[in-house]
């Protein structure tokens, strides 16, 4: 099993320096790509079946005993973050292939965009593997970087402009944690998530709170929670539609990991609990105000991602096991939503040629099949009941009540009320964009259009035809989101173990340190 | 533990400047701030990592210093190293694209804050802020329609006002 925790973060990387080897054969390079997340998909769920029946694997790379060596960690949340992160990886990277066979690669420079697709992926393995800060310091770098040349591909202007934004906030966030890495081992002397546990409580308060500080902030910054999440929706949007769907659907969510690790185990005491729900609330409300201000999709759905945090947030400030389980159900199920509405809506800016939700009308009748990929998962992100999101906010509003207190009852009302704006505001865009009648776009007077929006540009109904291989990814997305809600008990379960996992610093202690800490 | 006072004003004046660079609108001046500041946590690692000593594996038992932080600052720089290259690319093509390395406002935002501002208007800070001046022809073709393109869009807000006057002085005789 050791072997397999390796080749996690080994085999995406091998395999990007692979690509890049074939940077004139893109169809080898496809190849590459494919296989080697359909093999990582395989391990992720072999190690997920191995923790969830054997319990969590430590490996110590080198063979360099724990405190002193890097050691990966395998519990039952990272391997269903693995698991499902691949899976998010490898579908989207069948719609980019199908999006760059039709576009006759312009939108995705074939000969870079597989390597760093890869190198993205490898930095979020190991981000969730990592078992020191440093390596985890290391993993944001390599998926931040990627990133970089991602949401940059192609290099025209707007994308120039919204990558500036993007990167300056994260070199800003990642310096924020080197210093706080610097700091952290200033004063315990170690950099051993397992071992900072028990040195860290040694220390003072003050000095913890600093610390402690200071890694949310750069946490909070790569998840965009409400005060540090303004960069978001300026840069998201504008990189090509499969890069903002795996950006959506992963990094934040890595962010929100790290925010888990640092909470439950580097400081378990929950010294920043209240501040946490209060900015859990924050996230929620005012990032789905700024999604009903919107007038195109692309930047609607930046908002909901935004707002949607902070339901994470909200089960991790609540600091109980079931809290702990809810988070983790509700990150599986946001992750596969949100990267199935980006995709549906890569293939809406495909056929309409716009995510403008002022400028489309009448798709339903054009592409049906379109229509139907966006709504499921609307209905789903809105908390619609049958579907997974609803559960899994219910299974938030359970823990959130079981704490009892009056803080925990007004989140459960923002998120109540954050779940119906987030169904008004997706639910708006389909009507305008699927259910309105083509003729209706023409005279339509939206409060909200920008001027740049009311000039001359005709309706769009229908420019392109979609390739079978988009709609077959999306397709494949919106299964798996169903299927999260079919399984939706054994998913449960498993999170309800992982929340039991995490729930505290002992386990994972005793993972890394089976003969106890000196 | 005993820190080096020079050491520490050191990373107290970069981090200072750094930051005030990293507020800059043009992207140069933000590289720079990245690089000081990417300095100034370098030898904040430094300065916690300890006493100074031998090299680690060669020197007395008791005396070497601690390996880590090192290892830590010299994986700091190779990102920063690497992360610089690629900020200098984008630098490069930013001043093709658009005669300037300085970030606009997000013209969406503008458009939301305030529907009556024009959004061309607010692209009115000009390019002297690079060390290029106004002097910087365009690299490529693209880059000289800009003022055309604004030309045109003042010209079609003129016209927009005036169709509005008359639709008001229509009603206004109503």
């Amino acid at each position: 099993m050791s072997a397999l925790t390796t080749l996690v973060v080994l085999l995406p990387l091998l395999g990007a320096a692979a690509a890049l080897t074939q940077a004139n054969r893109p169809r080898v390079q496809t190849l590459i790509a494919v296989s080697v997340l359909s093999a990582v998909l395989l391990i992720g769920a072999a190690l997920l079946v191995a923790v969830n029946t054997n319990g969590a694997i430590a490996v110590e790379v080198g063979g360099w005993p724990a405190p002193y060596g890097i050691v990966l960690v395998v519990d039952r949340l990272s391997a269903l973050m693995i698991v499902v992160s691949a899976a998010v990886l490898l579908a989207v990277l069948v719609f980019s292939v199908g999006q760059g066979l039709a576009d006759g690669d312009r939108e995705t420079p074939v000969s870079i965009y597989y390597p760093t697709y890869l190198i993205l992926a490898t930095g979020v393995f190991n981000a969730f593997v990592a078992g020191d800060l440093f390596n985890l310091y290391v993993s944001f770098e390599i998926l931040l970087v990627a990133s970089y040349v991602l949401i940059t591909v192609g290099g025209t202007k707007p994308r120039i402009r919204a990558g500036t934004v993007y990167i300056v906030v994260s070199l800003v966030s990642s310096a924020i944690f080197l210093a706080a890495i610097a700091m952290i081992y200033g004063a315990t002397g170690t950099v051993n998530i397992a071992q900072l546990t028990v040195r860290l409580a040694e220390l003072p308060d003050d000095i913890q709170l600093i610390l402690h500080v200071m890694l949310l902030i750069g946490f909070g910054i790569k998840a965009a929670v409400f005060p540090l999440s303004f960069w978001l929706p300026d840069s998201y949007p504008m990189a090509p539609a499969p890069v903002t769907a795996v950006f959506a659907g992963l990094l934040t969510k890595v962010g929100v990991y790290a925010i888990i690790r640092t909470e439950m185990i580097i400081f378990p005491d929950g010294q920043l609990n209240t501040v946490l729900l209060i900015v859990a609330a924050l996230t929620m409300v005012i990032g789905i105000l700024g999604a009903v201000a919107q007038s195109d999709i692309k930047r609607l759905l930046s908002f909901t991602l935004i707002s949607h945090i902070g339901y994470m947030l909200f089960g991790i400030g609540i600091d109980t096991a079931a809290g702990l389980a809810a988070a983790t159900f509700y990150i599986v199920h946001h992750i596969t939503v949100q990267t199935t509405l980006f995709l549906a809506t890569g293939l809406v800016e495909r056929q309409g040629g716009t995510t403008g939700i002022n400028k489309l009308g009448g798709m339903l009748k054009t592409s049906p099949m379109i229509a139907v990929l966006f709504f499921i998962p609307l209905l789903n992100l809105g908390g619609i009941p049958p579907f997974s999101g609803f559960l899994g906010k219910l299974a938030l509003f359970e823990a959130g009540a079981n704490n009892g207190s009056v803080l925990a009852w007004v989140l459960i009302g923002c998120g109540a009320a954050v779940s119906l704006l987030t169904l008004y505001a997706l639910a708006r865009a389909w009507s305008m964009i699927f259910w309105r009648d083509a003729e209706e776009v023409a005279d339509y007077e939206n409060p909200l259009a920008m001027r740049a929006e009311t000039g001359s540009s005709p309706t769009v109904e229908s420019v392109r035809t979609t390739p079978r291989i988009m709609v077959g990814a999306t397709v494949a997305m919106v299964a798996v989101s169903i299927a999260l809600t079919v399984f939706a008990n054994p998913l449960f379960d498993l999170s309800a173990n992982a929340g039991e996992n995490i729930n505290g610093p002992a386990y994972y202690v005793n993972t890394v340190f089976p003969g106890g800490l000196e | 533990m005993n820190a080096s006072l020079t050491l520490v004003v050191i990373m107290v004046v970069l981090y200072s400047v750094g930051v005030y660079l990293l507020l800059e609108r043009s992207m140069t001046r933000v590289l720079l701030g990245f690089l000081l500041v990417g300095n100034a946590t370098n030898l904040l690692i430094l300065i916690v990592s300890g006493p100074s000593g031998a090299a680690a594996f060669f020197g007395e038992e008791d005396a070497t210093a601690d390996p880590l932080p090192q290892a830590f600052i010299l994986t700091a720089i190779v990102i920063t190293f690497g992360v610089s290259a690629f900020l200098l690319a984008l630098i490069y093509r930013s001043w093709r694209l658009a005669n300037a390395d300085v970030v606009y406002d997000d013209s969406e935002d503008l458009a939301m804050g305030s529907r009556k501002t024009s959004v061309t208007t607010d692209r009115a800070v000009d390019g002297d802020d690079t060390e290029f001046g106004t002097r910087a022809t365009a690299a490529i073709s693209t880059a000289l329609d800009l003022k055309k393109q604004e030309e045109r869009e003042e010209q079609e807000s003129l016209a927009a006002e005036r169709r509005q006057r008359e639709i008001d002085e229509k009603e206004a005789d109503a």
